[in-house]
């Protein structure tokens, strides 16, 4: 890496940010911000509350390269102006008003909406959303129908035993990641919460420490690690099948499981028996390889059994700032964590069922809202196909394929740098990301934006609002 | 606006009424002595008319019950409800939706709960679920029992220093009192261990229960706190914990409480789960007789119960040691969640059965501490909602309680396993609550054991909050129609929530947004300051997030009912 000089030039320092990237949800961000006015106090250049209007973050301190550059490089490819698709097929400007009336006309006429995202927006958008849902019939969704939905489902099957990251920051003498590869998907993870950070009872940091990687490639958190375990692609379930049945003290019969000699195998059970405290790191190295749930529930279980000699948990390594703040917010209002169907009138929860890829492959959706989320980039063709053979909303904040497929551009803020707003951690502890700068003019919060096409819907229906809103 | 509620039978043990035919007045909200001619006529003839009822010991928001509702969609789907013109719709059985809880405790005439456990870490997701509950009144306990800064100023008995971090952690987290779950053994499951007794030290810390129970008794006296300690004590669930619970209140002996608004100065809390006999599974039997005995002969101790309901429910408690003791126990799958440097949590569903001899005998156990403990002002309803069932049996329990040949029908027809009647007293307990005794024990006592003077009766000047349950009891016999006293008290003819209709005839017809209350001490700003800086090297090191950001921003408490305390003095 090039060396890069300090950056000097700049006119207010914000500390204490919330990372809008990951799960690691740092909250130790300092922006320095150049030009604008302090809307707020100011001791000395630091803002001490409130934040800068119209200035720019040109540093992010403490941030990794995927953090920081997300705020730093924002007006790149920035939404900056509310569009509607017109005849020809092109998106053209037009003022909020239209916008927004025209997209609640599509959501109040809709038979079968589908609200899909909000893993990287606020909860206090999420209420608006929700309120929405309930109001029209809609199905609501997040990323977790794509990423995490299977540990779900096998959190549903087998149990949830977790701790916070500072738990495994303050205790743990040995971390395993499976299926995940940290040190690109989650760059500061290792650094604040897990390997190297020197805990209350770990006071020599990563040397106290033993880290193990199992995954079938030598990534970089593998080259990280004291152990690395390369089992066979797919080979997941077996390994970990193997592991239970050593640790229950079984014989193994096959010399090589999933391409480990089981003498390896024996002594990685023996020395996780014989850790005071693990913490396990499960990714979509898991979640989406041949047994799927199955995978997590199989790794649960272990986690289960090691409780009987010694003190493990485990934690989803869960990928967007806010992806667990879905499940958590759902799960708290409604019952069920993602995949929520209102439309008889009750929140209905099947996976394969109500879920957003199993709705757009049978060609459900009539309407589609995306807020937060790129489904043209992550989602299977068949999918796409009917996304854009029907009218999609989109509140986002950058360009990306999905804005291709909309038929309505309503372009956000980014939540954690220019609108305040809750998120949860991968492991559930929740943060109030604040705001520290001002949006561009022509934009809107996504609270607003969500808050407005409920006013909207209400009015078309004629509905007086009745649930107290926030 | 003015409302008179004519000629309901008046149950009001704090004010001395017991069913007598009144009217009751309320204007804006409040009680009052008279109204005008103008005011509204609301019908409660031959109806009992109670305060709303005051849960004292609930789980309804909060990380552990969203973990419940994630891992448990079969809890949840059952109870589904569609919306309706009024309300959202409901979902879950033992861990209710937000809006589910908040019609439920409506539809049975509650007004105020009190959730149990909040980690202050994650106070802001409890907060935010209160926010989503309607129609209720919440006060949240903060968890100092296994707290590092707790365990490190009980071993050093720096009690001044534990008041003024109370203090300041009640301001930060806008929590009403002090929780203690399982001292010293919440810290000792950050290793997978327990710890068994008030005198069995937490590794590493080297500090006991008794030190930390006395230490966090003796802060909360010196802030004068409105509520007691609210003590979960060790051993939970264990055969033989009777001794090691009559222990725990021992310890609070020779600590005079410091607060005229209430009369204890120690809450024991689900005591049913702390009162066994025996040493094994095998062998248990009720210990409730000695707990009842000590209970009965000291007067500074309040308990409430958590009853058993013989349902299947999700059990849930900051208590992670025997949450994973109850995995092994029953297999079912297991949660746990571990908080830093604050609390251990664990859950797993249970299926209580009345075919089960442990389950029956604990449901004897719980019973016959109603029965036993004398006074009513002492012992409280509560089911631990959901450890022991769901809030909603609460209509149940009461009709248990009023109905001696309702508890017998149970035993006889084998409702209940026939180990009840080798195991515990509970077939010679004769004794009925009256009504006045129910309203004591759901309302007037809580509120009394919380220093709530706004609520829990009928007074001028109290909240209009009011509970009128369709049951005429002149010509009902509780102890004969005990179906009638559970749907009943299941379904209020009318709840009313600061003067506002909120349920009628068993229909909530209207939603308000819930309040939390919390305590804020006054005039400690100097000592707090200065214990926040001493610590925070440690908070900087040890916690992964920000000071900044770990306090609960106003915004989430959008309508605080804000209790102020003058140390040593009581106040509204």
């Amino acid at each position: 890496m090039a060396y890069e000089k300090p950056v000097t030039d700049y006119d207010y320092i914000v500390e204490n940010c919330t990372c809008a990237f990951c799960g690691c949800n740092c909250d130790d961000l300092v922006y320095l911000v150049k030009g604008g006015e302090v809307k707020g106090e100011l001791d000395g250049k630091l803002v001490t509350s409130g934040y800068v209007d119209g200035g720019h973050v040109v540093a992010c301190r403490h941030a990794c390269r995927l953090g920081a550059s997300k705020v730093m490089e924002d007006m790149d490819q920035r939404l900056l102006v509310p569009m509607i698709r017109n005849d020809d097929g092109a998106l053209v400007e037009v003022d909020w008003d239209t916008a927004l009336d025209k997209a609640a006309e599509l959501i109040a006429g809709a038979v079968r909406p589908v609200f899909y995202g909000w893993s990287e927006t606020s909860i206090e958008t999420m209420h608006y959303g929700l309120e929405l849902g309930e109001l029209v019939g809609a199905v609501l969704d997040n990323q977790a129908t794509i990423c995490h939905g299977p540990s779900l489902q096998a959190v549903q099957n087998a149990g949830y035993p977790v701790n916070t990251l500072g738990e495994v920051k303050n205790r743990a003498d040995m971390i395993v990641y499976t299926g995940n590869n940290a040190m690109n998907s989650h760059p500061r993870h290792m650094a604040r919460y897990a390997a190297f950070p020197r805990g209350y009872f770990r006071q020599r940091g990563r040397f106290d420490r033993t880290i193990v990687t199992m995954d079938p490639r030598y990534t970089d958190t593998a080259k990280m690690s004291d152990i690395w375990v390369g089992f066979e692609q797919n080979g997941d379930y077996e390994f970990y099948n193997a592991m239970r049945a050593v640790l229950r003290g079984k014989k193994l019969e096959k010399d090589v499981i999933s391409g480990i000699p089981k003498e390896d195998i024996e002594e990685l059970v023996e020395a996780m028996k014989g850790a005071q405290y693990g913490s396990l790191f499960f990714g979509l190295g898991l979640t989406h390889t041949l047994s799927k749930q199955r995978n997590i529930d199989i790794a649960i279980n272990l986690i289960q059994d090691l409780n009987k000699y010694s003190k493990w948990n485990l934690i989803p390594m869960r990928g967007h700032f806010n992806v667990n703040g879905f499940n958590i917010f759902m799960a708290f209002e409604q019952g069920f964590p993602y995949g929520v169907d209102f439309a008889r009138g009750y929140p209905r929860y099947m996976n394969g069922e109500t879920n957003t890829i199993d709705l757009l492959t049978r060609e459900e959706p009539d309407v589609f809202m995306v807020i937060a989320a790129d489904p043209g980039a992550h989602f299977p063709s068949g999918a796409n196909r009917h996304l854009s053979n029907i009218p999609v909303i989109q509140i986002d904040i950058h360009w990306g394929p999905s804005t291709e497929l909309a038929d309505i551009v309503l372009p956000g803020s980014f939540i954690g740098v220019e609108a305040a707003g809750t998120s949860y951690r991968m492991d559930g502890v929740p943060l109030y990301m604040k705001k520290a700068i001002s949006r561009p003019e022509t934009c809107r919060d996504d609270e607003w934006i969500v808050n407005e096409l409920l006013k909207r819907v209400q009015k078309i229906k004629g509905i007086e609002p009745k649930v107290a809103s926030k | 606006m003015e409302y008179i509620l004519k000629n309901g039978i008046v149950y009001d043990p704090e004010n001395n009424i017991a069913g007598e035919k009144m009217d009751i007045q309320y204007k804006d909200g409040k009680i009052v002595d008279s109204v005008s001619d103008n005011a509204k006529v609301l019908d409660a003839t031959d109806k009992v008319v109670m305060a709303a009822g005051v849960d004292p010991h609930s789980h309804i928001a909060g990380p552990k019950l969203v973990v419940g509702r994630l891992y448990r969609p079969e809890d949840s789907r059952r109870g589904v409800v569609p919306k309706t013109g009024v309300t959202r719709s409901e979902t879950g059985f033992s861990i209710p939706s937000c809006p589910a809880t908040g019609y439920r405790y409506s539809r049975m005439g509650y007004g105020t709960v009190v959730e149990a456990a909040m980690p202050p870490l994650e106070a802001k997701h409890t907060h935010e679920e209160i926010n989503a509950i309607p129609n209720l009144d919440v006060a949240p306990l903060p968890l100092f029992g296994n707290n590092w800064f707790t365990l490190e100023y009980a071993r050093e008995n720096k009690v001044d220093d534990l008041a003024a971090f109370i203090s300041a952690w009640l301001k930060l987290v806008k929590g009403y009192g002090v929780k203690i779950v399982n001292p010293c053994g919440g810290e000792a499951w950050g290793w997978g261990m327990n710890v068994h007794g008030v005198d069995d030290p937490a590794p590493y810390f080297d500090v006991t229960a008794r030190e930390v129970i006395t230490a966090l008794a003796k802060a909360n006296e010196k802030l004068g706190l409105p509520h007691s300690i609210h003590l979960h004590p060790n051993d939970l669930g264990h055969p033989g914990n009777n001794g090691t619970t009559i222990e725990s209140m021992k310890i609070l002996k020779n600590i005079t409480k410091n607060s005229p608004v209430r009369n204890q100065s120690l809450h024991m809390t689900h005591i049913q789960y702390h009162s066994y006999a025996g040493t094994n599974w095998r062998d248990f039997e009720s210990g409730a007789g000695d707990v009842a005995k000590y209970i009965n002969s000291n007067d500074y101790v309040t308990a409430d119960i958590g009853q058993i309901t013989l349902d299947e429910t999700t059990t849930m408690t900051a208590d992670g040691p025997m949450e994973f003791d109850l995995h092994q126990l029953n297999g079912l799958k297991w949660a746990n969640k571990d908080i830093e440097l604050e609390t251990a949590s664990g859950i797993v569903p249970f299926i209580y059965s009345g075919r089960n001899s442990v389950h029956s005998v604990q449901w004897a156990i719980g019973l016959e501490l109603f029965l036993l403990i004398n006074n009513p002002w002492q012992v409280f309803l509560t089911t631990d909602s959901p450890n022991a069932g769901p809030f909603i049996r609460y209509p149940r329990v009461i009709s248990w309680l009023m109905s001696n040949k309702r508890r017998t029908e149970m035993i006889e027809n084998r409702e209940v396993h026939k180990a009840v009647e080798r195991k515990s007293i509970l077939a010679t307990l004769d004794r009925e609550y009256d009504f006045s005794e129910i309203a004591t024990i759901s309302r007037a006592a809580p509120a009394k054991a919380y220093g709530f003077t706004d609520r829990g009766h009928l007074g001028v000047g109290a909240n209009a909050d009011i509970a009128v349950y369709d049951i005429n009891p002149n010509e009902v016999d509780p102890s004969a129609q005990y179906e009638l006293i559970e749907k009943g008290f299941g379904n209020a003819a009318y709840t009313i929530k600061n003067g506002n209709v909120l349920v009628k005839d068993g229909e909530v017809v209207q939603v308000v947004p819930s309040h939390t209350i919390w305590a804020n001490v006054q005039g400690m700003e100097a000592q707090e300051e200065a214990i926040i800086e001493s610590i925070m090297p440690t908070f900087n090191k040890y916690y992964t997030v920000k000071f900044e950001n770990y306090k609960v921003d106003d915004h989430y408490v959008p309508n605080p009912i804000e209790v102020k305390v003058q140390p040593g003095k009581a106040g509204k």
